[in-house]
């Protein structure tokens, strides 16, 4: 198991941008010696940037610490110690790379596992080295699909040209670390701005930018419809911002949804965090790189105190450490730079974080926090009242996946949460008793406060399913709000943990989710240092939730990056950015759950593997990049 | 011997291996890979191919020894060699891959053990074949000459 090579990987950002494939940076997955061999041969000949492995568990981990480090994966379906398809789910819940699946076998059975599992190709051994030239056009078509999300969901449209025709070239010689997600997601930027682009990649419609605040307005009237009533028609109305069509609202209400379900699927596996945080990294990461700075530096005054906080999280090393934007301010876009900045950090702090495991930006707030963690907040969260619980409530209706977090949510039902609808995908929402959709934070708005509402930082703890597990899709904020807030704990993501147990990659981006919530509940704690203490909350949190809206937005698009693992890394991440304006971004977030769960439970009725299809196809990851990245760009760097 | 002779001899056995089926039009990919930055690619692949398979083969028999035998095992084991040998070329290995897989599938322990024989008896066969190939290569090579390349018409 060689891995070599990635030294091309790294300096990537030499290449002539012009020569696009070249330095496309693959990595190949295969017991056999000769085979691999091979393999690796052409790719170099077609001027690759190639990695090998020769054990799937190997190829994994060097995925998940040189988060930006692949475009693309080409994998053999039969090995010794995993089977290929199940690297293929890990790969595309984690990390949403594309896959290839090889072997000798071209039975129709295989062939068809490999599509329903979603490998992009499928190429039967002996491989030709006119197959391997063309393997690039994987990567720029799913950056591409990407992109049509944007648009479709009315933002920015038509990036997929503008990408393309740009960001062909320079995404693959950027440097490595950034990592060609990074690139499309500059681009993305770019193209927002260009609004009359064509849109040659999907139907013509009228572009709609869903900045920050349009996404405040409809997470607003989400909420205030509830998560089971939040119809596209009526979130129309209620939102009556002219120039807006019912059809923009169904399709950003659909990457909500989606969102929320990655969310929910957090997982507290350390190393999912740790996952997360790089592919939040990663996922902003490009997009970031140019933000990043912008923000930092405008954050970086932010609140010292979080700063400091998330430092002793561990979170320090990222180079964010100080910059970490802590965006206590309450505007939304500070939530946001914060995010990248600290998604960025990911990239550097990739491996660095990885190695702190809890990317605990949030010191206070377990952002990594495994699963005890959760537990703990659980507990104290039954105490309190479900307001996260309450997601568990609803979790009872989602699937048996969820069952762990439905489970949690049942019992936490106390308040309202009543949201998750814990189909496995579904993220946990906590209907949250008052605002009922956004799970935990609808009481959110109660929960934020408190010292108001004891019950609500620990719906968990009510239900002892959710001892560890945190809601994953709006649970999670609520959860992590509440249990931050009220006793500090910050144990979201031992729930999350436990949240997980089944499907990590169901909730891929949940995990995303999740970092989110316990960004948020941490977020509120590190105000005061991941106390308790800041949660002056209840007035905050009212204020923050719009930042939570936001953070969440941006938890959504890390989503997509992340995994399961991701999920906490990625909680992690935002943490810190969200301790400032945690308990603004739960605030938000609990409308959001709430609706999400509804939307959710939409979703998420169908099978597992309709919301893992919807969840690839829909490029959750998408969603929730594009989400970030409109957010980003239309939030003013801070 | 001159060069010329030498780099007909070559061409005349390399028609004939490919003729019997010792080796298919994917070996012809792999001569593509090589080229003077990488002389020995090919070589190198044949070899860790050869390790390889002992290693299958040895593993195959003793699979097949066991007073239960576990075919799925066998069946990965021969799905494996089956993949190597496709990506070198080696055909007719390839095949006995393809029958002792359906023979695996059957239980059928006879059709296996006569499998395996003839499993290892392809393997040697081509193993001296390509011995011998890149011998003349070489001899080619030394005398100052060039390997031709390979097309395959026929």
């Amino acid at each position: 198991m060689s891995t070599a090579s990635s030294s091309s990987v790294r300096k990537a950002g030499e290449a002539v941008p012009d020569q696009f494939p070249v330095g496309l940076r693959v990595l190949v997955v295969d017991d056999d010696p000769t085979c691999l061999m091979i393999l690796e041969k052409m790719l170099r000949i077609c001027r690759y940037d190639v990695t090998n492995c020769s054990r799937a568990e190997d190829a994994l981990s060097l995925l998940r610490r040189y988060k930006n480090g692949f475009d693309i994966v080409l994998s053999d379906v039969h090995m010794p110690d995993m089977d290929g398809f199940k690297l293929l789910e890990y790969i595309g819940l984690e990390m949403d790379l594309p896959v290839i699946m090889m072997s000798v076998d071209d039975g129709k059975n295989v062939v068809m596992k490999g599509v329903t599992h979603g490998a992009c190709d499928y190429l039967i051994k002996p491989v030709r080295i006119e197959a391997i030239k063309n393997i690039w056009q994987h990567v720029v078509r799913k950056r591409k699909n990407e992109w049509k999300d944007l648009e479709q969901s009315g933002c920015v449209d038509d990036v997929v040209d503008r990408q393309q025709k740009t960001n062909e070239d320079a995404d693959y010689s950027s440097s490595a670390n950034e990592g060609s997600w990074k690139n499309s997601k500059r681009r993305k930027e770019d193209v927002e701005d260009v609004e009359e682009r064509d849109d040659s990649s999907t139907l013509k419609k009228p572009r709609v930018v869903w900045s920050v605040e349009l996404h405040q307005q409809f997470m607003a009237a989400v909420n205030q419809l509830g998560i089971d009533k939040a119809v596209p028609k009526k979130i129309l109305e209620l939102m009556n911002v002219p120039g807006l069509t019912r059809e923009n609202v169904a399709s950003h209400l659909q990457k909500y949804r989606l969102y929320l379900r990655r969310v929910s699927g957090i997982t507290q596996h350390q190393s999912n965090l740790n996952n997360t945080f790089m592919s939040a990294q990663d996922v902003f990461g490009s997009s970031l790189n140019g933000l990043d700075l912008r923000t930092l530096a405008a954050a970086g005054q932010l609140q010292p105190q979080s700063l400091a906080t998330l430092q002793a999280a561990g979170f320090g090393r990222s180079t964010v450490k100080s910059s970490m934007p802590m965006p206590l301010v309450d505007q939304r876009n500070h939530i946001f730079s914060f995010e990248n900045p600290k998604l960025r950090f990911g990239d550097e702090q990739q491996q660095h974080l990885n190695g702190s495991k809890s990317m605990n930006l949030l010191h206070g707030i377990p952002t990594t926090m495994e699963p005890k963690q959760l537990a703990n907040l659980q507990q104290s969260a039954q105490s309190h009242g479900n307001m996260t619980m309450q997601v568990s409530a609803q979790g009872s209706q989602s699937s048996s996946q969820p069952q762990a977090r439905a489970q949690i949510l049942k019992e936490s039902t106390s308040t309202s949460v009543t949201r998750l609808p814990p189909t496995s995908q579904q993220p946990i929402l906590p209907n949250g008793t008052a605002s009922g959709g956004y799970s935990v934070v609808s009481p959110a708005s109660t929960m934020l406060n408190f010292p108001e509402f004891p019950g609500n930082s620990f719906p968990l703890q009510s239900t002892p399913g959710m001892s560890s597990v945190v809601p994953k899709g709006r649970f999670p904020d609520d959860v992590n709000s509440n249990i931050n807030r009220s006793e500090g704990f910050v144990p979201n993501y031992d729930m999350f943990r436990d949240l997980h147990p089944q499907k990590p990659h169901d909730w891929d981006l949940q995990h995303v989710g999740v970092t989110f919530d316990m960004s948020q509940g941490s977020l509120n704690v590190p105000s005061s240092a991941f106390a308790h203490q800041g949660y002056a909350a209840s007035s905050q949190q009212n204020g923050q939730n719009r930042n939570a809206s936001t953070a969440g937005k941006a938890m959504f698009l890390l989503d997509k990056r992340s995994d399961n693992g991701n999920e906490q890394s990625i909680s992690q991440q935002l943490d810190p950015r969200f301790v400032d304006g945690s308990v603004r971004v739960k605030a938000e977030r609990a409308p959001d759950t709430s609706s999400q769960t509804d939307l959710f439970s939409e979703h998420f009725g169908p099978e597992d593997l309709m919301s893992a299809v919807l969840k690839q196809q829909q490029g959750s990851i998408a969603a929730a990049e594009s989400e970030l990245e409109w957010m980003f760009h239309h939030n003013t760097p801070v | 011997m001159e060069v010329g002779l030498m780099q007909r001899q070559w061409v005349e056995y390399t028609k004939s291996l490919f003729l019997e089926d010792f080796l298919d039009s994917q070996f012809i990919e792999l001569q593509k890979l090589q080229d003077e930055g990488n002389p020995d690619f090919i070589a190198e692949v044949v070899s860790l191919f050869f390790e390889d398979s002992e290693r299958l083969l040895n593993d195959l028999t003793a699979a097949l020894a066991q007073p239960d035998v576990d075919f799925q095992k066998i069946d990965g084991h021969v799905h494996q060699l089956k993949g190597s040998s496709s990506s070198i070329g080696a055909q007719r290995v390839k095949n006995v891959c393809i029958t002792m897989r359906s023979f695996c599938e059957e239980q059928n322990i006879e059709g296996c053990l006569r499998c395996l024989q003839q499993l290892k008896q392809e393997i040697c066969l081509v193993k001296n074949k390509l011995e011998n190939l890149f011998r003349m290569e070489q001899q080619i090579v030394a005398a100052g000459g060039s390997i031709p390349t390979t097309e395959l018409i026929f």
